[in-house]
């Protein structure tokens, strides 16, 4: 689903504003997205997009991303390393779980994510804490 | 709809049909292409009737529009059934054969007269015979409808009440028959049929569903419990009364995007501890006591499902920033920490796991996904076709489950308009942007309008002494805001229009009310009563 020119590539994927599901080609060059336009091979789009499926997608290379977890220190957040904000998730959940049970988490998970996200979510949530309390927030 | 919630039909329904009726949805702006789906049906012939108190743009290509008073659908819906059964407009075949508890919507809809229901709607009696004339007779119609239906505090019911009605003409299953409900976010349809729901598990079974549950226990080794879990709304309720202490959010901002910012404000306060991850240090994200950065679209491989129950791959063109991370393996990691033994290597692997639980997905791998681009569900079999119109056993000789008409009540609003607060908020989404606008705030020069701003009528405008540009306190029951209105030929005096694009600088959702409908949980944002204050 990908094509190569020289440093220029193009992948074939799914608009991630709306429900609709517009196939989208992104054109990436040097690891930069340079270009999002409708994909044709869509049997929903035919290579229509409307004006967020084609131009809104600079949101993704912004220089607000996050890059590194955050650790709430002293009220403040602070910049952690990838160990220091599991073990700090592990260490506060294990405790809830021991001392609450299932009833003290709740998880949102996302419409705007992955299938397999909120599959894999759903399920850390019944597999690994005992709870029920999951919403992929699909009623905004 | 009949248990599973989502389109009957496909998009390609809208370009073959002979009505279509648009029932609270801007589809031009909101769902732009399948706005093309329908215009292209309007060129085949097909006449368009938009339902919505606001004159959008579509009118211009449409057959009427019927300028409903906000939140009295239902009232409009039941006359609608009234007339068509009062003139035997009826499919009765269909009726007989397919569905139950016809005689109790009869007898419920008997009082919905057109005459009583043009009082509450605002819609003429004349308009109401000739719109459910329109749309008994045709030979193929369908309804659209977003979230002008839901976002009310009985939308389940509004849904009910249009979903009768495709039951009456017999106008669902068939092919340019459907009910159609359009997602507003890219994968509302998937998150919930992978079982993100407090109330299902993957692939459609319920929680509460003894046999189902176990399933999962004996291939997760765990005892999941046996009681539906809570909704978002109710969750909230939950942290407010201390029992939520550990919440855990993934690419949600609901600081912004949810009703009653203050109350939502309270809740997220009150827990112990918050983990969000995102691609942004939202207002939600600054609350956190861990902050994790995660991978977004374009940096990703996976599938997301559409509104017309199609299954499309994602994948992943570029890498992403810094230590960003795909979501489903940062999961992985604290589920591994925390005892699990998970070793998914991709997407895929999730994604096999899923069609091993779910047999409406079992058909979709990768492989076919790759090839056909795209599959609706259900997709049983890896090499049958996957499914494009739902229900069409209705119309067999082996109807199995009948469908079932459910009666409903016309309920006037909750936050009700007084002398107090005399207006009607209606809040929505605008062409260029979208919902909380994180993802739609960098578009440099080349959009117009990158601002909030209230829309209200001519007469209304002038009742106030306001011109374009002015700028209002908006207030509510819970709050304000500081607006500038523009005059709007959408609007009818009464009404005024603002989305919530732009909260850093007016947070819409201050004023919006946390009341939700009982059964779906959702929020009415399409009904708030608000007053306006010169500053």
């Amino acid at each position: 689903m990908s094509t190569t020119l020289a440093n220029i590539q193009t992948t074939s994927t799914v608009c991630s504003f709306c429900g609709t599901g517009c196939g989208i080609e992104i054109t990436v060059d040097h690891g930069k997205i340079v270009k999002v336009a409708g994909d044709k091979k869509s049997p929903v789009s035919h290579g229509e997009t409307c004006v967020k499926g084609s131009q809104a997608w600079a949101y993704i290379q912004s220089q607000d991303r996050l890059t590194h977890p955050l650790i709430r220190r002293n009220g403040e957040l602070q910049k952690a390393s990838w160990d220091e904000a599991l073990d700090l998730i592990q260490s506060v959940a294990w405790r809830y779980k021991t001392g609450f049970g299932g009833d003290a988490f709740g998880c949102f998970s996302s419409s705007r994510s992955t299938n397999e996200l909120n599959f894999v979510a759903q399920k850390f949530m019944r597999q690994v804490l005992g709870s029920n309390n999951i919403d992929s927030c699909n009623r905004t | 709809m009949f248990g599973s919630g989502a389109d009957t039909g496909s998009y390609d329904d809208f370009e073959h049909t002979d009505v279509i009726l648009v029932w609270g949805s801007n589809t031009q702006e909101a769902h732009p292409i399948i706005y093309n789906h329908m215009r292209r049906g309007i060129k085949n012939g097909a006449k368009m009737v938009l339902i919505d108190p606001r004159k959008l743009p579509m009118v211009n290509f449409a057959h009427d529009w019927l300028p409903v008073n906000v939140g009295t659908d239902i009232a409009l819906a039941n006359a609608m059934g009234h007339v068509i059964i009062e003139e035997n407009l009826y499919d009765k075949e269909f009726v007989d054969h397919a569905t139950d508890f016809f005689e109790t919507y009869r007898a419920h809809v008997e009082k919905y007269t057109p005459e009583f229901a043009e009082r509450i709607t605002g819609i003429p009696q004349d308009k109401i015979r000739s719109i459910a004339r329109l749309y008994a007779t045709a030979p193929r119609a369908v309804i659209a409808w977003t979230l002008g239906i839901t976002e009310h505090h009985n939308g389940t019911n509004n849904v009910h009440s249009l979903v009768n009605l495709g039951l009456l003409t017999g106008h669902v299953g068939k092919k340019g028959s459907a009910l159609m409900p359009l997602r507003g976010q890219n994968n509302v349809q998937g998150g919930g049929d992978m079982g993100a729901l407090p109330n299902k598990l993957p692939g459609f079974f319920n929680v509460e569903d003894d046999v189902a549950r176990r399933r999962f226990e004996e291939s997760w080794q765990c005892t999941i419990p046996s009681l539906n879990g809570l909704h978002l709304s109710s969750m909230l309720d939950s942290m407010r009364e201390g029992q939520l202490k550990f919440l855990y959010i993934i690419g949600e901002n609901p600081m912004q995007s949810d009703a009653n910012t203050t109350a939502v404000r309270q809740a997220l306060s009150n827990v112990d501890f918050l983990v969000v991850q995102d691609l942004f240090l939202t207002k939600t994200a600054r609350m956190a006591d861990v902050v994790l950065p995660a991978a977004g679209w374009g940096e990703v491989d996976g599938t997301y499902t559409n509104s017309e129950r199609g299954v499309q791959r994602v994948r992943k063109a570029v890498d992403s920033p810094g230590e960003a991370r795909d979501d489903v393996f940062i999961v992985m990691d604290i589920a591994n920490r925390l005892g699990a033994k998970w070793s998914y290597s991709s997407a895929q692997d999730v994604w096999d796991e899923l069609r091993s639980f779910s047999p409406a997905h079992y058909g979709m791998t990768y492989e076919r996904l790759d090839r056909d681009y795209e599959l609706s569900w259900p997709c049983p079999s890896i090499d049958e076709p996957p499914t494009k119109t739902l229900h069409t056993r209705l119309h067999s000789q082996e109807v199995g489950m009948k469908a079932k008409f459910v009666a409903v009540d016309f309920e006037t609003p909750i936050d009700e308009t007084d002398e107090q607060y005399p207006l009607v908020l209606i809040t929505g989404r605008r062409l260029a942007f979208y919902n909380t606008g994180v993802t739609t705030s960098n578009y440099g020069s080349k959009v117009k309008d990158q601002e909030e701003y209230l829309e209200m009528s001519e007469k209304d405008a002038e009742h106030y002494g306001l011109d374009n540009g002015t700028v209002v306190k908006l207030s509510s029951r819970r709050g304000s805001v500081n607006v500038p209105i523009r005059l709007s030929t959408k609007m009818k005096a009464g009404n005024v229009f603002m989305a919530f694009h732009f909260p850093d600088t007016v947070d819409t959702n201050v004023l919006t009310n946390d009341a939700v409908d009982k059964k779906s949980g959702v929020a009415s944002f399409k009904y708030t009563a608000v007053k306006i204050e010169r500053l």
